[in-house]
């Protein structure tokens, strides 16, 4: 039996995922430095809104409220003891909301990284990050969510955990990285080796992609550095609506809803199959983003000229995938 | 360690050579080595002071170079890091011993309202890496918990850091807390995040935006060199 994603995927040449979770719940009044995740137990009806603001804004793939579900993440707030709870709860408002929209929509079950750093520098291991993910991904499945969706990892050790923790909860799932650091993650991974590493996994990903990072412009650099590979696998956009601007005392995402339509239009031009927003991207910037890609015919792939001329400069010269970087001359190796 | 002609044995180089390597072993992220090395040049009678600027900093200023210019990433830094930790922890206690200057302490977390703190804790590694002492308060700290923190430890830096666009704006209220104080020029206050840029740096009036842990450490060792400038004019 295939799953929901795979179907909806087979009568559609793109999809749109959703937008902001922080940045929407915050304007619902979270406060900062609660975790999300206790409004699924807490505040269900504010977490149902959630959902509707994308599905109603014309998401066909909406992402639950889980992102630091993790037992890492929330033993901050003491709450490593309702991992699989609060899980459960954010896919089964999603499945109830999912349910209702009266045409397929696809609940994805949020798995944001757990923030701890792999040995030997880190306390985190192979073997804990799995069984973190999986306990996290267990509670997602009973909880009625489709696919699962890994999202902003930085080190390949932890996707490659993730995938292992989808394949112990029987579940396909997409995983995207965040390439935030001169074209690579933060790790140093570049677009074409996260490529490589995704096609050598025993479990991998029916999509992959990146997500958040630096603007648009980088994240559609990106992009194109998947699609220079030539892989068959559908690729995801999820790019933040802009930079984060400091305005007389306050915060806002620069990307207007008119720029947010023409980076989803070129993302799908740029090869990515499933294309959405991430952080500073609001209903208003989804709606634009939906009518762009349903009124826009494909286009040829841009240019990096073009896509910084559109969506703004990139953040670094290069993404790493070029000849540049000249390694330090050693002195010589004492060991291998 | 391989068993081959061409296996560099630490003690036969002279001190030029040891301290090129010792960089080399730095940058390679090779502990053992370094705390070898450390010795070696403890036993040749060079003092803690002078191991510690003219080959750990030194080298690890080349390792913060790489990864502010794009050919190092996180997990070799913070290897690298490690190595520098190692050959440091000989060398504290001889530091404190003979009075040697100190590089600096730093008082540092993520601000009230924000849990993300993995770019926090690189920058902690990285400067401990450098030498600095660091007094880490975790995650969501109010200003209180900064500046008592600061005063008791008699730190020479305050560092804050913030993920969320939700949560920068709390910077300036421990900064305007500073002011109202009177303390605010007692403390070097260095802030970064992933959403900051330097024109927030300077509105909210903190010493300097550092982009990542790299830049910290450069930031902070200039200022630290300032300070020290002022105290001797």
């Amino acid at each position: 039996m295939t799953d929901a994603l795979s179907r909806l995927l087979e009568t559609r040449d793109w999809l749109m995922a959703d937008g902001a979770t922080g940045t929407n719940l915050f304007n619902m009044g979270l406060s900062s430095g609660d975790a999300p995740e206790m409004w699924n137990a807490d505040e269900p009806a504010k977490i149902k809104k959630l959902y509707s603001l994308a599905v109603d804004a014309g998401s066909d793939i909406f992402l639950t409220n889980s992102f630091g579900g993790n037992a890492s993440r929330l033993k901050l707030h003491d709450a490593q003891s309702r991992v699989r709870e609060l899980n459960r709860l954010a896919a089964e408002i999603g499945r109830d909301v999912a349910d209702a929209a009266g045409r397929p929509v696809i609940v994805a079950g949020s798995i944001g990284p757990t923030g701890d750093i792999f040995a030997p520098m880190g306390t985190l291991t192979h073997e804990l990050a799995v069984e973190m993910f999986h306990e996290q991904a267990e509670g997602l499945k009973e909880g009625g969510a489709d696919v699962l969706w890994v999202e902003t990892i930085s080190a390949p050790e932890e996707y490659k955990a993730a995938a292992e923790a989808c394949h112990l909860a029987g579940m396909p799932w997409c995983g995207t990285m965040s390439f935030d650091t001169a074209g690579r993650t933060m790790m140093g991974l570049t677009s074409s080796a996260m490529v490589g590493m995704v096609d050598k996994l025993a479990h991998p990903p029916m999509a992959f992609g990146a997500n958040c990072g630096v603007g648009a412009a980088d994240l559609l650099r990106t992009i194109l550095g998947f699609a220079a590979t030539g892989t068959e696998r559908a690729i995801i956009a999820k790019g933040n609506a802009g930079i984060p601007k400091y305005v007389d005392g306050h915060i806002h995402y620069d990307g207007t809803p008119e720029l947010m339509g023409e980076y989803a239009v070129m993302a799908r031009d740029c090869g990515a199959t499933i294309i959405g927003g991430c952080c500073g991207t609001m209903p208003d910037h989804l709606r634009a983003m939906r009518a762009a890609l349903e009124n826009t015919p494909r286009g040829e792939r841009p240019t990096l000229e073009a896509i910084s001329a559109r969506l703004g400069g990139f953040s670094s010269e290069d993404d790493g995938l070029g000849e540049g970087g000249a390694k330090r001359e050693r002195r010589g190796r004492r060991r291998s | 360690m391989a068993e081959d002609d061409n296996e560099i044995i630490l003690s036969e180089l002279d001190d030029d050579e040891l301290t090129m390597q010792m960089m080399d072993d730095l940058y390679d992220g090779l502990k053992e080595e370094i705390e070898e090395a450390t010795h070696i040049l403890l036993d040749r009678g060079w003092t803690p002071y002078d191991i510690l600027t003219k080959a750990l900093v030194a080298g690890m200023t080349i390792v913060g170079h790489d990864f502010r210019d794009g050919i190092l990433f996180v997990p070799e830094v913070l290897l690298a890091a490690n190595a520098m930790k190692g050959g440091m922890a000989i060398l504290k206690p001889l530091l404190i011993e003979t009075g040697a200057p100190r590089m600096g302490k730093m008082v540092i977390g993520t601000v009230k309202g924000d849990i993300h703190d993995i770019g926090k804790n690189l920058v902690a590694m990285m400067m401990e890496g450098a030498g600095f002492e660091i007094i880490d308060l975790g995650i969501n700290n109010p200003v209180e918990k900064y500046l008592e923190t600061a005063a008791a430890e008699g730190a020479d830096i305050i560092g804050m850091s913030a993920l969320l666009t939700t949560t920068m704006p709390y910077m300036k209220v421990v900064i305007d807390t500073m002011k109202e104080q009177g303390i605010r020029d007692d403390y070097i206050v260095l802030v970064g995040g992933a959403p900051l840029n330097e024109e927030f740096g300077r509105a909210i009036g903190a010493d300097a935006y550092c982009r990542d842990a790299a830049v910290a450490v450069e930031t902070a060792k200039e200022f630290i060199a300032r300070k020290h400038n002022q105290m001797s004019a």
